[in-house]
């Protein structure tokens, strides 16, 4: 104890220098957490966070009963696997080719080019999008049209917002999100590979039994990380997607709480939409990783 | 069995493999390259040309007239210029943030170092979300000051382990015996010997932080009001999106130019524009970041 206590003074200068960051994450993020009891509350801007009268689940009950409930969670539901699916398995299948190749020319050009549209604002990148599949002067419409297709109205299609949106995710963030898997490849100990050539291993059944493996432990962290955010799909490039015709199957949770509360003005309400939200992320958070440890002895915590 | 040598060393079916390996790299490249290169081109191609789908890749009848606009146009102009002010300061606020608290939390002499750790990571998993996050700014009075672009995000928890992880890691321990033998404390360590050795590290966080800011747009949507404060992003988000279009940001130009195929081109030029300044950073910094998410991601 006494000794503790005398660290303590020795450490005083470290105290001080975390003193700010501390102060700024109790101030900016356990102060808002206290406030999610507004989606218990009615919420009255004149009478605050703490005057306002209890209301019980009051606002989850008009949640699960409204009608666009159904909807939100569907679309929130399927664009987060539709994401996970094509999303996940990319930047690993990008990892294992860079990997078989020497380092040169191609390889630094394929890293460098593919690792840069992670660096492309949402908005520019929504931009984009809307460009390219403008009908009557985007490029992808007169690719269409040279090669015979129909013409379609692309961003008014309720039908194909999801590919849209989940496509350019993966054009997008494939190379950025490989790098962890190529550092993982890189941490392979070259005698195994030694080993498996002196076996007489091809290349095919090296990487199936070598670079697979090596890359598991990682590979399963990062799955536990993308499905506990499952429902927690992207609120800006959705938000920036929408228009009138494509809303029925572009709305989700975040971009409904974000309307209703912020331009509805409806806190309390949009409070208990984030709220559920987030209970549901950290369920499945909890459920992924019992599951992994249970299966493969990897998991967060 | 004695095998021949050099010869057999790559086997047909490795062959094969190997040249499928090149076809799929080649052709990814090539999906992810060729927006960017069409959008370029587009943006100094005359209208006619973009308009009657006669740009395919390169660039057809060379003009840079919606740029000449672009850099007269006003409300264009200051949103670049919020931009730039949002993230030199804003970068300067996350690194000092994420120095402060990272340094501390690599002392393992320092009791009570587990305790901040955690108070650290619960807000990973947990956050007050929206409205409450919306409900404290406003009751802090920092809607509609820049502050409120600064504030709220003053560090992320991934660079802080990032950053402690450098520190733990590439920091010769015997560095401090030594200067504490000398009478150094921790706060004239930190500035003479530590900051200085972990420049690396310094240069990514500052890229990803100022990418960051750079690249934001929801935060001014949702906390600022006044015209003179919008960062750029959110200018071009009224441009290129909501279509929107300053008349100011044409007028400059000849009425000729006022049509559908001038306003086409702009929206590719403001592309290129907003894309600058993080096209200048990437190369230099490109090798580092690659570093710091591997010193991030592996020994954690």
């Amino acid at each position: 104890m006494a000794q503790t206590w005398l660290k303590m003074r020795r450490s005083w200068e470290l105290y001080l220098l975390i003193l700010l960051p501390i102060a700024y994450l109790i101030i900016f993020k356990y102060i808002p957490m206290f406030g999610v009891i507004i989606a218990f509350k009615d919420f009255n801007v004149i009478k605050g966070i703490l005057g306002s009268p209890w209301v019980g689940f009051k606002h989850f009950e008009n949640l699960f009963q409204s009608p666009n409930f159904p909807v939100l969670i569907k679309n929130t539901i399927i664009i987060s696997f539709y994401s996970l699916l094509a999303g996940f398995p990319i930047p690993i299948l990008l990892a294992l080719a860079l990997n078989e190749i020497r380092t040169g020319f191609f390889k630094k050009s394929v890293q460098m080019i593919t690792y840069a549209p992670h660096f492309i604002s949402t908005v520019v990148m929504v931009s984009i999008i809307i460009l390219m599949l403008s009908p009557h002067v985007g490029v992808v419409e007169r690719i269409f049209t040279f090669l015979g297709l129909p013409t379609t109205n692309f961003m008014g299609e309720p039908g194909l917002f999801k590919s849209i949106y989940v496509w350019s995710g993966v054009w997008q963030e494939m190379g950025y999100a490989s790098i962890i898997y190529i550092a993982a490849l890189a941490g392979v100990d070259p005698s195994l590979y030694e080993a498996a050539r002196m076996d007489g291993a091809s290349r095919f059944k090296k990487i199936l039994h070598i670079d697979l493996p090596s890359l598991l432990p990682i590979t399963i962290t990062m799955l536990i990380l993308s499905l506990g955010n499952l429902m927690a799909v992207g609120f800006e490039k959705i938000f920036l997607m929408q228009n009138p015709l494509n809303l029925s199957t572009s709305e989700v949770i975040s971009t409904y709480v974000y309307k209703v509360g912020l331009l509805g003005a409806n806190f309390s309400f949009s409070s208990a939409v984030g709220l559920f939200n987030s209970v549901i992320n950290l369920l499945l958070l909890i459920a992924v990783n019992a599951i992994a440890r249970r299966v493969s002895q990897n998991s967060l915590w | 069995m004695l095998t021949k040598t050099t010869k057999i060393r790559e086997p047909f079916g490795d062959r094969v493999l190997l040249t499928c390996i090149y076809l799929l790299l080649g052709t990814i490249t090539l999906t992810v390259l060729y927006p960017l290169v069409y959008i370029f081109s587009s943006s100094i191609s005359s209208p006619d040309a973009v308009v009657g789908g006669r740009v395919w890749l390169f660039p057809v009848d060379i003009s840079l007239r919606a740029y000449e606009s672009i850099f007269q146009s006003k409300q264009l102009m200051m949103g670049y210029y919020n931009s730039i002010v949002y993230t030199v300061f804003g970068t300067l606020i996350n690194l000092t943030f994420t120095v402060l608290m990272a340094y501390p939390l690599s002392q393992r002499s320092m009791p009570g170092r587990n305790i901040f750790m955690i108070l650290m990571m619960i807000t990973v998993f947990f956050s007050g979300g929206l409205i409450p996050t919306y409900l404290l700014v406003k009751n802090l009075h920092m809607l509609d000051t820049r502050w409120a672009l600064w504030l709220p995000g003053a560090f992320s928890a991934f660079q802080v382990i990032i950053a402690r992880t450098f520190f733990q890691s590439s920091i010769p321990l015997e560095l401090q015996e030594a200067a504490q033998m000398d009478g150094c404390r921790d706060i004239r360590y930190l500035w003479s010997i530590v900051l200085p050795l972990s420049k690396p590290i310094l240069a990514v966080m500052t890229l990803m932080y100022a990418v960051g800011h750079w690249n934001a747009y929801f935060d001014a949507l949702i906390y600022l009001r006044s015209e003179n404060l919008f960062p750029l992003q959110y200018v071009l988000r009224n441009v290129l999106i909501l279509n929107a279009a300053d008349p100011e940001m044409l007028a400059n130009t000849a009425q000729a130019l006022r049509d559908k195929g001038f306003e086409q081109v702009l929206k590719y030029a403001l592309i290129v524009v907003a894309c600058v300044p993080v096209l200048i950073m990437y190369p230099f910094v490109q090798k580092h970041f690659v570093k710091g998410v591997m010193i991030g991601s592996l020994k954690g």
